[in-house]
């Protein structure tokens, strides 16, 4: 019962996911490349009052009025480009939901490369380092002397045993 | 070296701790992380030409503010909660002979004008920004924001937010008498 009930809501979840849309009929441009284009830019905008979806996602009235403004520079005869920087013109890189590459994010973009490569080397220099340790450790055999010594040390433990 | 070693997680860890015990003092201090830096510091006000808010008074346009003074231009509107928190001390800056512009974003002009009737008019001038596309040009996106306007009518500094008396102290008077000068 419980699992047919978790199966329903998950499925009702997952479905409701593409019918939940932002942008309503009336901001449509009528020409479908055209609307398709500014759909695709759209997705990759950062709505500035929910940061964290894109304008094509979000409800908030300033979302909407981007995303018409957006389709009338577009009917304007603006490239993509141009209508990208019309925006950061205005509200910046942080309006663009995947940072360009320039000098102020290579700590962004390569950082974590510079992290993997790092730690590879740390590992790979360890490995060596733990290799040289481990040759150091294995020690010489022991001497008939110190075999001796071992096995009276072994007898007397195991005589030990009975005392209190 | 080898006993420093293990001291290195212990280094981390109090770095990682100082930079989170700064960062909480600063969004004490109203450095939030959703407050974006505008990218149109220090270039010209945009151009724009807005319809006054009462009829019969003066609007608001870009080319009034290169006029050599130093101005504030505030958007609001009556809908916003935090722009009320705010009323009191444009009304005080107002008092003091700072010119403020006001422009009422995504309004209707019956509640901007019935808002300015009941709590007082801080504006030399106040207009009102209908479709919101003004709004846009300046970068703004929430109300209430505040910018300082030089006397070229470049745009000096943001504030995202309501104008808090800390603000009002440390950022926004020492800026304003620093252009005057």
């Amino acid at each position: 019962m419980r699992r047919v009930l978790f199966t329903l809501v998950l499925a009702a979840t997952l479905l409701s996911g593409p019918l939940a849309r932002a942008v309503q009929p009336d901001e449509m441009l009528p020409d479908p490349a055209m609307e398709a284009r500014a759909r695709a830019i759209s997705k990759d905008l950062r709505c500035l009052v929910c940061q964290n979806q894109s304008i094509d996602d979000s409800d908030a009235p300033l979302a909407r009025d981007l995303r018409l403004l957006l389709r009338e520079r577009l009917v304007k005869g603006d490239t993509d480009a141009q209508a990208v920087a019309f925006l950061t013109d205005r509200y910046g890189d942080y309006v663009l939901l995947r940072p360009p590459v320039k000098p102020a994010t290579y700590l962004l973009w390569f950082g974590p490369f510079a992290l993997l490569l790092a730690g590879g080397g740390l590992l790979l220099w360890r490995g060596r380092q733990g290799g040289k340790g481990r040759a150091e450790a294995v020690a010489p055999p022991l001497t008939a002397e110190e075999k001796a010594q071992v096995a009276l040390l072994l007898r007397d433990e195991d005589e030990g045993k009975g005392r209190p | 070296m080898r006993r420093l070693m293990f001291l290195i997680p212990l280094v981390l860890f109090l770095g990682l701790a100082g930079w989170f015990g700064v960062r909480l003092k600063q969004i004490d201090r109203g450095d939030t992380p959703d407050r974006l830096p505008s990218v149109m510091i220090d270039k010209p006000v945009p151009a724009f030409d807005l319809p006054p808010l009462v009829d019969g008074q003066p609007g608001v346009a870009s080319t009034g503010l290169a006029d050599g003074k130093v101005r504030l231009v505030n958007f609001w509107a009556s809908w916003c909660a935090p722009c009320r928190s705010e009323h009191p001390i444009l009304m005080r800056l107002a008092g003091q002979g700072v010119d403020i512009r006001g422009i009422d974003y995504k309004d209707k002009a019956a509640d901007g004008q019935a808002i300015l009737a009941r709590d007082g008019n801080p504006y030399a001038a106040v207009a009102r920004d209908e479709s919101g596309r003004t709004a846009i040009d300046f970068g703004v996106y929430g109300v209430p924001e505040t910018y300082v306007i030089d006397r070229q009518g470049r745009i000096r500094y943001r504030q995202v937010g309501p104008i808090t008396p800390q603000d009002l102290q440390n950022r926004i008077l020492p800026l304003i008498n620093e252009l005057s000068k």
